[in-house]
């Protein structure tokens, strides 16, 4: 093969470093369908709504509904959990942010914060610890409640308050809130 | 030392093959392949470990003839193996507790290679090899383990798979990326399916470059010293196969006892529960292989700098198997076998125990006390009494309320209530992080210092000299 010594770059070198990168970059667009089919479908998205119905739930009771294959606890809390619940100093939490879906930026963990706007006797959570993904116990009655009367996540201790946030263990965050609105008094649509 | 291909080819049809595919000289090599003559029983894990692989495959694409990946019917499908189908519950038991007895011979085998130094010069790819195989058998077992879809298989799935969410930015990315959804379901079952069923196959592939690593430099022995000529060596057929072959019967007893007398000993009780995602067993544990990597991860419990305890878990889990692909780089002594390493080889059964110890606690409760440094304050005559003595040395002392206990006791046939005040309680995840910091300095500490202040033992001049002197003693 012909060797030209030259310090200019000539126009094979151009084609071959063009070629190259042209099949680099198509290369990486063939792989991308392969990975990207691996993300949740189109059958998975489509459940992401659900609408559960309250009006069986009394004060102090808790139900548990599936939302996108996971654990949402709502429970209708009595005055004592509220007042409990807003009786806790922010700054003295392990995580001061409220983790609530429906309210925008990382607002103050209050209870207001965290439980349904204007009805505060109302909490709605994902019932996934935020360690590592169990599901916590309180839901039913004479489960472990924790030292906080709230959850409490069998798998490696972490204690949740009755607003759902974390006071001890080695959970990092608040119980999340999701996304959802009261379509009537009785009724919520979650997601 | 490189073995030469000898093989002549002794008719017409294999001189003609020979010349096309030398696939008769590969075979030649492998029966007259010389071995160390010292190998010891603790060599024969080799094989073993190959018997075990191609038992798994067999019994593995069995199964699949009979098994449904789905999640309404993985559960029943399983129980169809084991009441319905022919031997179902036999290839099934082979299966399942093959795959500890496959954790249990590799374990063996990588210990033996600590020991005799059989991960340095020239053997450091042999090594890095085998570590690429184990972190597959461990990604192929965990998969496995989720197939059935009972509620170890989905609880355990669940914690595996949120370990991904504790890495920063991408995690919750990554997370639904693995599930294939919001939550473990139906896709992730099926997609740890396909790769289970694809990973061994690549394990396959790696253990023929793990053979020919082997190969190359030929094996390490006892000694640890280089085959230096003929006299040092016999040729693996007959005399390496006739070892493999009693290794190997002696190894089948134990998995026949298992498979026949005990067959759901290794395995949990609450797996025979089908999955439900809205109940938590009350003791997520791995299988008893990946214990030791579990207490690790549990055993971060506690913030360092800007990384979370999370994440630190994580790390420090996925360390403890990283650090062995550096290992032939960390280990500063020359000298191979431990039986020339007096320092070496006291620190290599403390590190045995301390993989054992990890183990023991990664299968237990985070918060179980192993002991405590309390005092009794007093006994009482009622629990209101107790209650009130607490309540008075938490306003007198700078003790809280949640490190006073109460016992009921009878002394001299009188009900009383001790009161005992915990000052400091060793649990098992304190004993995770004692041990955890003992497996990493066995690595970053230990093995680069030992090799520069220890005093090893003189080696023999040759392998064929030892054994014939030992032979005279």
């Amino acid at each position: 093969m012909a060797h030209i010594d030259t310090d200019e770059p000539t126009r094979r070198d151009f084609l071959y470093v063009a070629t190259g990168a042209f099949a680099a970059v198509g290369g990486a667009a063939a792989i991308w369908p392969l990975i990207d089919q691996m993300n949740p479908d189109a059958s998975a998205l489509a459940l992401a709504s659900i609408e559960v119905d309250l009006s069986s739930i009394e004060v102090g009771q808790s139900i548990t509904v599936q939302w996108r294959g996971k654990p949402v606890f709502v429970r209708r809390r009595t005055a004592a959990e509220v007042e409990e619940a807003k009786s806790v100093p922010v700054e003295t939490l392990p995580d001061p942010i409220a983790r609530n879906d429906n309210l925008s930026g990382d607002v103050p963990a209050t209870d207001a914060n965290r439980a349904a706007e204007g009805k505060e006797e109302w909490l709605v959570m994902v019932g996934i610890c935020t360690h590592l993904g169990c599901v916590p116990k309180g839901q039913k009655v004479g489960d472990a409640k924790g030292d906080f009367g709230g959850w409490f996540c069998p798998c490696h201790g972490s204690h949740y308050d009755t607003a759902g946030r974390i006071r001890k263990g080695p959970a990092p965050q608040n119980l999340e809130v999701p996304v959802y609105s009261f379509l009537s008094d009785d009724r919520i649509k979650i997601g | 030392m490189s073995h030469e291909i000898t093989y002549t080819p002794s008719n017409a049809f294999t001189r003609w093959l020979d010349e096309r595919l030398p696939i008769m000289g590969l075979a030649h090599h492998m029966l007259e392949y010389p071995t160390p003559r010292n190998l010891n029983y603790w060599w024969t894990f080799g094989g073993i470990l190959t018997f075990c692989l191609l038992t798994q495959i067999v019994t593995g694409i069995i199964l699949v003839m009979h098994y449904t990946p789905h999640v309404d019917l993985a559960f029943n499908s399983v129980e169809h193996i084991m009441r319905d189908v022919n031997y179902g519950w036999l290839i099934r038991y082979v299966h399942a507790n093959g795959a500890s007895m496959f954790f249990l011979a590799v374990y063996i085998h990588m210990f033996r290679g600590l020991y005799y130094g059989s991960y340095k010069a020239p053997r450091e790819v042999l090594w890095i090899l085998g570590v690429i195989i184990y972190l597959l058998m461990m990604a192929a077992a965990f998969m496995g383990y989720v197939l059935p879809w009972g509620q170890m298989s989905f609880w355990g799935a669940t914690v595996i798979t949120n370990l991904f969410g504790a890495i920063p930015l991408v995690g919750d990315a990554i997370r639904e990326w693995l599930w294939g959804g919001f939550a473990v379901g139906n896709p992730t079952l099926q997609r740890f399916f396909s790769l289970h069923y694809l990973i061994p196959f690549i394990i396959l592939g790696v253990v023929v470059l793990h053979i020919w690593a082997l190969h190359v430099p030929g094996n390490n022995n006892p000694l640890g010293i280089s085959v230096k000529d003929e006299q040092d060596t016999v040729s693996f057929h007959p005399y390496m196969t006739v070892k493999d072959a009693l290794g190997l019967t002696v190894f089948l007893l134990l998995f026949a006892y298992f498979v026949f007398y005990n067959p759901n000993v290794l395995g949990h009780a609450d797996n025979y529960i089908e999955a439900d995602p809205l109940q938590t067993p009350p003791h997520i544990v791995p299988e008893w292989y990946l214990l030791p990597f579990y207490a690790i991860l549990r055993a971060i419990t506690f913030d360092i700098g800007p990384i979370d305890s999370k994440l630190g878990g994580v790390i420090a889990m996925f360390g403890s198997i990283a650090i062995l692909f550096v290992l032939p780089w960390l280990d500063t002594s020359k000298v191979r076998s431990a039986r020339f390493r007096p320092l070496f080889r006291q620190f290599f059964f403390l590190f045995v125990v301390v993989c054992l110890g990890l183990g023991w606690a990664g299968g237990q409760s985070p918060d179980r006390t192993i002991f405590t440094s309390s005092e009794v304050i007093g006994t009482y005559e009622s629990a209101g009494e107790a209650d009130a003595a607490i309540a008075e040395a938490v306003s007198q002392t700078d003790a809280t309320a949640d490190m006073f206990k109460k016992h009921d006791v009878i002394e001299d046939g009188v009900y009383g209530v001790e009161v005992e005040r915990v000052d400091y309680a060793f649990d098992v995840a304190s004993l995770s992080l004692v041990l955890t910091i003992l497996y990493f300095a066995y690595f970053l500490i230990l093995l680069p210092l030992l090799g520069l202040i220890e005093k090893t033992k003189p080696l023999p001049e040759s392998i064929s000299k030892a054994v014939l002197a030992e032979k005279d003693a």
